[in-house]
């Protein structure tokens, strides 16, 4: 090794080190997609653990300020949320099962992989899609 | 010739890893995991039963024994799960020791915070203050 391969290079890597390579070297494939999903639907439904708090609040403190609470959730904007949120958490808990596979030795094989990523996908969206649905039935006082 | 030990056999049989904490986090964050998913759909199916219903009704709903500590499950498992995934996110992008630590601890404490809200809300409706 000569001295320039360990000097401190950016970021204060020595010089001659393998970097990892990151997302804009890959190809991408819809496992990788699968993955990065996982992970931002899970902050998503971090930042959704907010507004269910604020739900339990408002429900709590009496009527005035659950009628804050279904005025700003009727809203269009609040309705994108609540799809969101009904969206991630399909996602995330039906991906979630595909990494409990995983854990207990299922679905490493790269053909299984590819499928059971799509199939989270379709499952996640058709779940979060009949999800919305039914409220929305549901408050325009239709019985399900 | 035989393969280089990078771990000793001591380090083996102990199985704490480099931290201490070995698959603790790993294997919290599983079992967190597996009890999030029927309370999670018991969760979506309540809220989607009283989507538009009155006040007065979701508290009568909380203040069901059964509804209140399935509720009080959910919250907890939340912010415990949810706790444990944030900081992996943070351990795997801030590289920077101290913003590390601070957005670590400022993680566990927001994850909480909002649990304990969550939680006196449920605990308010469950004992009939509304």
């Amino acid at each position: 090794m000569s001295e320039i391969e360990n000097s401190p290079g950016p970021g204060g890597r020595p010089y001659g080190r393998p970097l990892s390579p990151h997302l804009q070297i890959w190809r991408w494939s819809i496992t990788m997609a699968a993955s990065i999903t996982h992970r931002a639907t899970g902050i998503a439904l971090a930042a959704g653990f907010v507004l269910l708090a604020w739900w339990l609040i408002a429900a709590s403190l009496g009527p005035d300020s659950y009628d804050v609470f279904g005025r700003a959730a009727g809203t269009i904007i609040g309705e994108i949320i609540l799809f969101g949120f009904l969206w991630s958490l399909s996602y995330h808990l039906l991906n979630g099962i595909r990494h409990l596979a995983w854990d207990t030795g299922y679905g490493f094989r790269v053909p299984t992989a590819h499928v059971t990523a799509a199939l989270v996908y379709l499952g996640s969206l058709l779940l979060a899609a009949g999800a919305f649905a039914v409220g929305l039935m549901v408050k325009a006082g239709l019985s399900v | 010739m035989t393969q280089p030990r990078i771990r000793t056999p001591l380090g083996k049989i102990e199985g704490l890893g480099s931290a201490r904490s070995g698959t603790h986090h790993f294997w919290a964050l599983r079992v967190s995991s597996v009890a999030l998913i029927p309370l999670s759909i018991w969760f979506v199916a309540s809220a989607l039963a009283y989507v538009g219903a009155e006040q007065g009704a979701v508290a009568a709903y909380f203040a069901e024994p059964i509804n209140a500590v399935l509720m009080f499950l959910f919250i907890i498992t939340c912010a415990y799960h949810s706790s444990l995934g944030l900081q992996t996110v943070i351990e795997d992008y801030i590289h920077q020791e101290g913003t590390k630590i601070t957005l670590l601890i400022f993680n566990r404490f927001a994850c909480w915070i909002v649990g304990a809200a969550a939680g006196y809300a449920l605990i308010r409706m469950a004992f009939g203050a509304h």
